[in-house]
């Protein structure tokens, strides 16, 4: 008798297989703010900012805690072209952004900022949303070069999508292609004053108005 | 049959029908046993036309075979049973040109999503069709 060892029988991979990217969606759709509203928070802010010069206390609560945050932005390292060398050179030692206290880290989860520093494909998208989702409330978004803000050279290609800003929400757009490291370092000073007049009202904060 | 070339390298168009023929030929009575790529050309009207390249790396003597489909056609024969790189080359082929390689083990697409429609290096592809919400 004959015994024949099994075939493996192997799946092509198929994109609307991944069940759990699709029940995150739906879990995102049910809760679209995400962490930053929380009943009792909101309720204890209100209360101390509606008490007769309680406001004073809630404005320096938010001073503090936006300092701490715009003290620590840890940008994820989410290079997709060209536009990453540059980013690399401007976490390097001579332009040096660790001293705004900006840690490159490789993983979304302990992030609070993403540099989409490059081309978005189509096929790209999704994973780029997917690890924005990863990332914890409060976060950010720079979108680096031209190809990031709005497709750039390739905008007119059948696979590009025609800026980040239709998968996620940007801060801060840096123009040019590529932009050279104090062109990033710029729109990285803009983020921290962004940062630092952040609101827990769920909205963006507004560009400021002393930026040229 | 027409071949033309210079030096080491020779181009040899075939009728669609000999396109293994040819492959097989190269492979065996030439040497050629490096797969260098495989691509498609699109003549609009005129129909298709496939492009491939293969080396014999020994005698430093390089290979391109053509052939032209004729317009509307879209099948030809798969290379894969001479050569294995032309493996990953054919579903480029079929994921940006829409050929279909007759014989190929595993013709899926390649480079694009699963669920894209069209084959976009045809002249016929309209590049800014709405792709909501990225394009």
């Amino acid at each position: 008798m004959e015994v024949k060892a099994p075939v493996p029988q192997i799946p092509p991979p198929v994109w609307t297989e991944f069940k759990d990217l699709q029940e995150w969606e739906k879990y995102r759709q049910s809760r679209p703010e995400g962490d930053k509203h929380s009943g009792l928070f909101e309720a204890v802010t209100d209360g101390i900012y509606n008490f007769p010069g309680g406001f004073v206390v809630t404005s320096l609560a938010d001073g503090f805690l936006n300092w701490a945050r715009k003290s620590s932005v840890w940008p994820v390292t989410f290079g997709l072209a060209c536009c990453a060398i540059e980013m690399m050179a401007t976490f390097a030692s001579r332009f040096d952004v660790e001293r705004l206290g900006m840690v490159p880290w490789a993983s979304p989860r302990h992030s609070d900022l993403m540099i989409v520093s490059g081309t978005v494909s189509i096929k790209m998208a999704p994973m780029l949303k997917r690890i924005y989702d990863q990332m914890p409330d409060p976060k950010w978004v720079v979108s680096m070069g031209s190809c990031a803000n709005s497709g750039g050279p390739f905008r007119h290609g059948y696979h590009v999508v025609k800026g980040v800003d239709r998968v996620v929400p940007v801060d801060v757009y840096v123009p040019g292609c590529p932009p050279p490291p104090e062109s990033l370092l710029n729109g990285l000073l803009i983020l921290q004053d962004q940062i630092a007049h952040f609101r827990k009202t769920g909205e963006r904060a507004k560009p400021s108005a002393k930026i040229d | 049959m027409a071949a033309g070339g210079e030096g080491n390298a020779l181009t040899v168009t075939v009728p669609p029908e000999q396109w293994l023929a040819l492959g097989r030929a190269a492979r065996e009575s030439l040497g050629c046993g490096y797969f260098n790529f495989s691509s498609a050309v699109d003549w609009k009207e005129e129909g298709l036309e496939v492009v491939a390249r293969v080396e014999n790396l020994d005698a430093g003597f390089s290979l391109t075979m053509k052939t032209r489909l004729g317009p509307g056609v879209t099948s030809v024969a798969s290379l894969t049973s001479l050569w294995r790189g032309a493996d990953w080359m054919e579903r480029e082929g079929w994921d940006m040109f829409g050929i279909r390689y007759e014989g190929h083990p595993d013709l899926r697409r390649i480079l694009l999503s699963q669920d894209w429609e069209g084959h976009p290096l045809l002249k016929s592809y309209a590049v800014d069709t709405p792709y909501p919400p990225y394009r």
